[in-house]
């Protein structure tokens, strides 16, 4: 509540300065939420739910699976991240098209999983700001097994979610392990790499 | 009285080790021989775990190996017991005796599990925990034979746990090997259940050494810390999410 008032306090008395200041800084930073940020996985958990009970063939909900990543999380900037430190000597043409073969692995790689998932859901529960980051809390409930916890990192900077925790395994983490050990197999090319991918 | 002793002189020993826990990151000096381990084990896997998990999955129905997994959670209960007494965690002292005392009579001898129902859910525990609770580091990163991943701490832990073994010292001499082979039927019925998500670690990853370590790892400081959660300074809570601040560099 007290966010509340002193935001808008803040865009009473600051309503004119601001559209100078937008004119003036095209790359002003993006200002996020918890409220926010649980709010956008609130609708990803939804979709997931959906695409979970959905009945639908098993390609399709990995091609729905990966609308859902490329809308609430920040592929281009995970796909950077685990590729790691030669992302710099990288191509940008070279950077898309790993990121695109990323998502779709990702996307095939734990689309997978999603049978397990079946007749199960997943609850949002409290939403934690820690440095630049929000942690949202979620509780999978699935058939026939203890719920476990879960949790989306949504970055400030971006308003995306950047990883998934799984009782406390980070997929960010668990794939910059992966694609590294791919990266050497491919003898440290990209292009190779990407091509393994898809 | 032996028991005490033995858990006493391992405990001093570590002491004098003086581990340290690198809440981040990973201490793998025996990377070598601990490879050569992980390499034997996956090996023991396709020829011996796997075939017997999914021939004890295929032949015995559910129900029964869900009763065989409850017997042994339950014959293991004491031990959880006495490991929450010694974390001080008297709550979780309590809901375990109280799990244990319905779960051995109204659940017949552990079969069924009329415990969780009444909101006395399984909340295990080993002397791995209590090491952490009373401040030993994990140490470096071991992969043991057959067992699979573990850490220095865990493993003296490990070894304590199947030397206190409270109710092996109370069942009748002819029933003596019975909580260890419940023990392994409940590993095979794991092993099955999870046969895909297991698998797909264990084999279909590019190295699957690396990923079982650092799945092995961080699962185990998120066990640890969720229970610390109180003691812990907002420092160490926020080390889990470091890798988080150079991500837009």
């Amino acid at each position: 509540m007290n966010n509340l008032v002193s935001t808008r306090r803040g865009f009473l008395t600051g309503a004119t300065a601001s559209l100078a200041l937008i004119a003036g800084l095209p790359h002003a930073a993006f200002a996020f939420s918890s409220a926010q940020a649980e709010t956008l996985i609130t609708k990803t958990v939804s979709d997931i739910n959906s695409i979970i009970n959905s009945g639908k063939s098993e390609s399709a909900m990995y091609r729905d699976f990966e609308k859902v990543l490329v809308t609430y999380a920040d592929m281009p900037n995970i796909a950077r991240s685990v590729l790691g430190p030669i992302a710099r000597s990288t191509s940008a043409a070279q950077l898309n098209a790993f990121t695109s073969a990323f998502q779709g692995y990702i996307s095939r790689k734990y689309g997978s999983r999603f049978r397990e998932f079946i007749g199960g859901r997943i609850e949002v529960k409290k939403t934690q700001k820690i440095n630049s980051i929000y942690d949202v809390s979620c509780t999978a409930i699935l058939r026939g097994e203890a719920p476990f916890a879960i949790s989306f990192i949504v970055a400030d900077k971006t308003g995306k979610f950047i990883d998934l925790n799984i009782e406390g395994i980070s997929l960010l983490k668990s794939e910059r392990a992966e694609i590294g050990a791919l990266l050497d197999k491919a003898g440290g090319n990209v292009d190779t790499l990407t091509a393994g991918l898809k | 009285m032996k028991h005490f002793v033995l858990v006493m002189s391992l405990s001093c020993l570590l002491a004098a080790c003086g581990t340290q826990t690198p809440t981040v990151g990973t201490s793998d000096p025996y990377e070598t021989s601990n490879r050569q381990t992980h390499e034997a084990n996956l090996k023991l896997d396709r020829a011996v775990i796997k075939p017997v998990s999914t021939a004890y999955g295929t032949v015995v129905p559910n129900p029964v190996r869900i009763g065989v997994s409850n017997v042994s959670e339950t014959l293991g209960l004491p031990s959880v017991v006495i490991n929450d007494v010694l974390q001080f965690q008297l709550g979780d002292a309590l809901h375990n005796t109280a799990r244990f005392a319905l779960n051995a009579t109204f659940g017949i001898g552990g079969l069924f599990d009329p415990a969780t129902i009444f909101g006395l859910e399984e909340r295990n525990t080993g002397f791995a925990d209590t090491l952490h609770a009373w401040g030993t580091g994990e140490g470096n990163y071991l992969v043991l034979p057959v067992y699979g991943p573990s850490t220095e701490r865990d493993t003296v832990g490990l070894l304590v746990d199947i030397a206190l073994d409270p109710i092996g010292s109370v069942l009748d001499p002819s029933l003596e090997d019975l909580p260890l082979a419940l023990k392994f039927a409940d590993i095979a019925d794991t092993r099955y259940r999870y046969s895909d998500l297991y698998e797909s670690v264990i084999y279909d990853s590019a190295d699957s050494y690396v990923q079982l370590r650092l799945t092995y790892l961080d699962r185990r400081r998120f066990e640890l810390g969720v229970k610390a959660t109180q003691d812990a300074t907002p420092d160490q809570e926020n080390q889990a999410y470091s890798i988080y601040e150079d991500f837009y560099e």
